[in-house]
């Protein structure tokens, strides 16, 4: 699989990854030979075999719906670069 | 003090428990080393007002005799594990400044047994790499590197991601350290360094509070100086957590209690298709040679076969950056850590991230984007997952005819920075003998078996039935007494 400037600028945008344009060429030669790299995998008969979710053979747990723990609205915003008011600040995404 | 910084966990135990010395006496003599080791870049942030503190708490609890099982034990810890109140980075730049609220589960349950903290130690950005050269922080510097500390004639690599704690623990300036195991981060650089190191089974150690990367394949695990010191620390950070869904409820064996040195009868299984295609001589020699120890106490090998094998590398190679993709989703200049402006939140999410990831990080988020868009999900994604489950069958399979079974760690000797750097596929070739446990969830040990031609150290790698970690050390103990390596690191503290 050989990937195009052009798809590796759609994929970064999907990440939100701003990629400078003189960059582009150089990681799409990487990107494609990582993917032709995993292409082998196709070699595999994988016809019946279900495709695996959980490494440990075990099920989730479950829990009563409840409140156990909570009121950390300040030391959750601690770390935020920019906060006012008890909320994060972002630019205005709503006209 | 030099001495105290040269002890094993096991020795620190007995000397504190017979008042050779104090706990502040064995956290000062590491925190001078950890100045010494400077040149070798290990640590991120340096804890010493934090070490000699919490020494002090160790030494009272001992005196009213409420020692912990690792009551007094100075230790590094990977700068991906969330330490409340202190730096955590994981090497990169899109963490800037965070302090994290709160205390991961696994360095909780080192503190309540009485660890004390050093400092937190360099990695790979994000615990994606296997040289520790993609930190934001810098290289990682093997204290095996031969030539004048600071003036090297060759900078060897201690192998990644858990570099920092590999070159720490090797240059003695901490008894031991934690790392987290993705395809091979602790497994890999305990072998560069000389070192033991265990992944155990995914389950045994609670993933909350460590930075994830691909959380299917994450699990944490000790990094120390002698299988019986990873049996000690191992039990330390073990133990069902409720935080995490994953966690495993079961009870947490004494470790050491297995480490009884009887492996007669013992099935080892050896695995034909690890005999890979241009395997340097002394790799090979080496494994024979393991072989042979075995043998010789008493253990039977048997040729096993893993047909999928060869497969390993590239399912890793979809699976880990399709959940790195997700996982790192949460990088996005609101809630912590770097914040790029731009005009639009768009902008700001599309600025942070192109200057807060560094290539690496950027490559593989970018290839699970790929893998997981509409239209290649099946065809990548899915199909990686359906081999992982084939890689784990063969596992299962193995694990009726052996008890364990017995590979190199690494296909080379620790390579010098700047080697093998242009083509990310010869990089990742490094894993190619950790990466298949890793899919199957097993719990896998590089323990130091000898050194190379070059002088530098080279390890063998166990691997277990899941949550038969006594097993694997009591057989990694084993090779360690028949190896009985006494090469040491040209500098150390």
């Amino acid at each position: 699989m050989s990937l195009d400037k052009a798809t590796v600028a759609k994929i970064a945008h999907l990440a939100r990854i701003k990629v400078p344009e003189e960059e582009l060429d150089h990681l799409a030669g990487e990107l494609s030979q990582i993917l032709t790299f995993v292409e082998q995998l196709n070699e595999v008969d994988t016809g019946n075999v279900p495709p695996m979710t959980s490494v440990a053979a075990q099920k989730l747990r479950r829990r009563k719906d409840e409140v156990t723990d909570g009121g950390y609205r300040d030391a959750v915003l601690s770390n935020g670069p920019e906060t006012a008011e008890g909320f994060y600040v972002v630019p205005k995404v709503v006209e | 003090m030099a001495e105290l910084t040269h002890l094993t966990m096991a020795g620190a135990l007995d000397g504190l428990a017979k008042k050779d010395f104090t706990a502040v006496e064995l956290a000062e003599a590491h925190v001078k080393a950890v100045e010494t080791i400077r040149p070798l870049n290990a640590f991120i942030t340096e804890t010493p007002d934090k070490a000699l503190e919490m020494a002090k708490a160790s030494d009272a609890r001992r005196a009213k005799g409420e020692a912990g099982p690792m009551e007094g034990l100075p230790i590094a810890v990977k700068d991906l594990f969330c330490t409340k109140g202190v730096l955590t980075t994981a090497a990169s730049h899109i963490l800037d400044g965070f302090k994290p609220e709160y205390e991961s589960t696994v360095t909780s349950n080192l503190w309540r047994d009485g660890a004390v903290m050093l400092g937190k130690v360099n990695l790979d950005e994000f615990a994606m790499g296997s040289a520790n050269i993609t930190s934001h922080h810098g290289n990682v510097i093997s204290p095996w590197s031969p030539g004048e500390v600071g003036n090297w004639s060759r900078q060897l690599v201690p192998g990644g991601s858990s570099g920092g704690s590999a070159a720490a623990v090797a240059a003695r300036a901490a008894l031991g350290a934690t790392g987290t195991d993705t395809g091979g981060s602790i497994r890999q650089p305990a072998a560069f360094t000389g070192i033991v190191g265990i992944k155990p089974t995914y389950g045994r150690c609670s993933r909350w509070g460590v930075v994830a990367f691909a959380s299917s394949l994450d699990q944490a695990g000790p990094m120390t100086r002698t299988v019986e010191d990873a049996a000690i620390m191992l039990r330390s950070m073990c133990g069902f957590d409720p935080k995490d869904s994953t966690s495993v409820d079961m009870p947490v064996p004494d470790f050491r209690a297995a480490l009884t040195g009887d492996i007669r009868g013992l099935k080892v299984g050896i695995p034909k298709e690890y005999r890979v295609e241009g395997m340097p001589a002394e790799i090979a020699a080496i494994w024979d040679q393991g072989i042979e120890w075995l043998k010789a106490a008493g253990a039977e090998p048997v040729e096993i076969s893993l047909p999928h094998t060869k497969y390993a590398l590239a399912t890793y190679y979809i699976v880990a950056p399709a959940e790195a993709s997700s996982n790192l989703a949460r990088y996005d200049g609101v809630r912590f850590g770097l914040r790029v402006e731009g005009g639009n939140l768009k902008d700001l999410y599309e600025n942070t991230r192109g200057a807060g990831f560094g290539k690496e990080v950027r490559r593989r988020i970018l290839i699970g984007t790929y893998v997981l868009s509409a239209g290649y999900y099946d065809a990548y994604y899915n199909k990686a997952r359906q081999v992982r489950t084939r890689i784990k069958w063969d596992f299962d399979e193995a694990f009726q005819r052996c008890d364990v079974i017995l590979t190199p760690t690494a296909p080379s000797t620790a390579f010098a920075i700047g080697e093998k750097m242009d083509d990310p596929i010869q990089m990742y070739l490094n894993d190619v003998f950790t990466v298949p446990a890793s899919l199957a969830g097993l719990p896998g040990m590089s323990v130091p078996a000898g050194v190379g031609s070059d002088g530098l150290p080279l390890g063998l790698q166990l691997l277990g039935r899941p949550f038969d970690e006594e097993t694997v050390l009591r057989v990694g103990q084993v090779i360690e007494k028949a190896a009985a390596v006494t090469a040491t690191p040209p500098f150390m503290a």
